[in-house]
């Protein structure tokens, strides 16, 4: 699959990394050059340095012949943007965008985009860990009184 | 009318002002505290310190009630996403956004914003008008009669396009010899050859007629040069 992820931050690299290991042929897209340096050693794609909001950057990483893009940046309208002309206007076959405010993303979603909310899926997580540590607790509780009945008995 | 405009920049600036003189309900939604607190100080207060791309902050606005939402910031994306977010979340019947990058124009349009304004376009589009990007190219000067060849350029408005050569009113001692098309085939033309848009003619004429000739070929008035 031939896959161009825009923003090469923490998840757009590890995204990058993950999807190069596995062979597929990956494009990074990111204004920083910088950011690249995220990427492992053993990273065989592409990089590119362009907005991913501009036309002529897109075209430049591919997108006319991608089967996917993925928007990854921290910023909710940059990736909305750029996934819209991903889906629109190049017809990439699967466009995937990362929003963060949860109030877009249902938005954008009943749009039609196929969105992914960092948010939501990380309130979740907390919220399981949470309560996973609450009844890890509770059982201690429990599994101390029933000793120091023991102990009394 | 109930007008939001978001981005309290000079855009936004004069034209709540405007908007606030011919008796328009008017808040502007400012991210900056500092400017927020300059223009409620020159205009009163109607403006809303926040992010405008923001479902929440655009309640706030009253985004519900408003007949019109104007992204001004110069943020493209920034822009397209307020307007998305009226049109779409709260109904908003008229979206107007400001377009920095002139490529973003059609994009725009395509995801279904009402009206673009681009300030850099509205300049361009002035400059060409002023500055015609292909002037007149002298090729060579023939030996004796003062003869040249010239190149002119058909520009896209140009009148004369889609008019036979022979309609064309040539100045004194012109002749209009070959015409490259912008498919770069050239062509020897009769009296009924077509002009067409981007076409190159090639054209000998008299060093005193060159402006006249230009003038008759792209429509540019003939004094200014």
């Amino acid at each position: 699959m031939r896959v161009i992820i825009m923003g090469c931050g923490r998840r757009g690299s590890a995204l990058a990394a993950l999807l190069d290991a596995e062979g597929h042929d990956v494009t990074v897209l990111d204004n920083d050059a910088a950011a690249f340096s995220f990427l492992p050693d053993s990273f065989g794609g592409t990089e590119i340095v362009g907005n991913g909001t501009d036309e002529d950057s897109l075209r430049r990483a591919g997108i006319e012949q991608a089967d996917a893009f993925v928007s990854t940046t921290r910023g909710d309208n940059r990736n909305v943007m750029a996934a819209q002309m991903a889906k629109h206007i190049f017809s990439v076959p699967r466009v995937i965008t990362l929003i963060h405010d949860p109030i877009r993303e249902e938005m954008y979603r009943s749009l039609g985009l196929r969105t992914v909310s960092p948010t939501r899926i990380v309130a979740q997580s907390l919220r399981e860990a949470l309560l996973a540590e609450e009844s890890v607790a509770e059982e201690s509780a429990v599994a101390g009184e029933a000793e120091e009945g023991g102990g009394e008995g | 009318m109930y007008i939001i405009i978001v981005g309290g920049g000079k855009i936004g600036y004069f034209l709540a002002r405007q908007l606030l003189e011919d008796q328009h309900e008017v808040l502007i939604v400012e991210q900056n505290a500092e400017k927020a607190a300059q223009i409620a100080e020159d205009l009163g207060e109607i403006v809303m310190v926040g992010d405008g791309c923001e479902a929440s902050t655009m309640e706030r606005a009253g985004m519900g009630r408003t007949d019109m939402a104007i992204a001004l910031t110069g943020d493209d994306e920034d822009n397209l996403v307020v307007c998305q977010v009226a049109k779409h979340k709260f109904n908003v019947p008229h979206t107007i956004a400001r377009i920095n990058n002139p490529k973003n124009e059609h994009i725009f349009k395509m995801l279904g914003i009402d009206a673009t304004i681009s300030s850099t376009g509205v300049i361009l589009a002035h400059i060409e008008q002023e500055l015609p990007s292909h002037p007149m190219i002298p090729l060579m000067t023939l030996k004796g009669g003062g003869l040249e060849i010239v190149e002119v350029k058909i520009p896209p408005q140009a009148p004369v396009i889609g008019r036979p050569v022979k309609s064309i009113l040539l100045p004194q001692k012109s002749l209009i010899t070959v015409i490259i098309g912008p498919d770069g085939q050239a062509r020897l033309p009769t009296g009924d050859t077509l002009i067409q848009a981007g076409d190159e003619i090639v054209a000998v004429t008299m060093p005193d007629s060159e402006d006249a000739l230009r003038a008759a070929l792209t429509g540019a008035p003939a004094s200014r040069y």
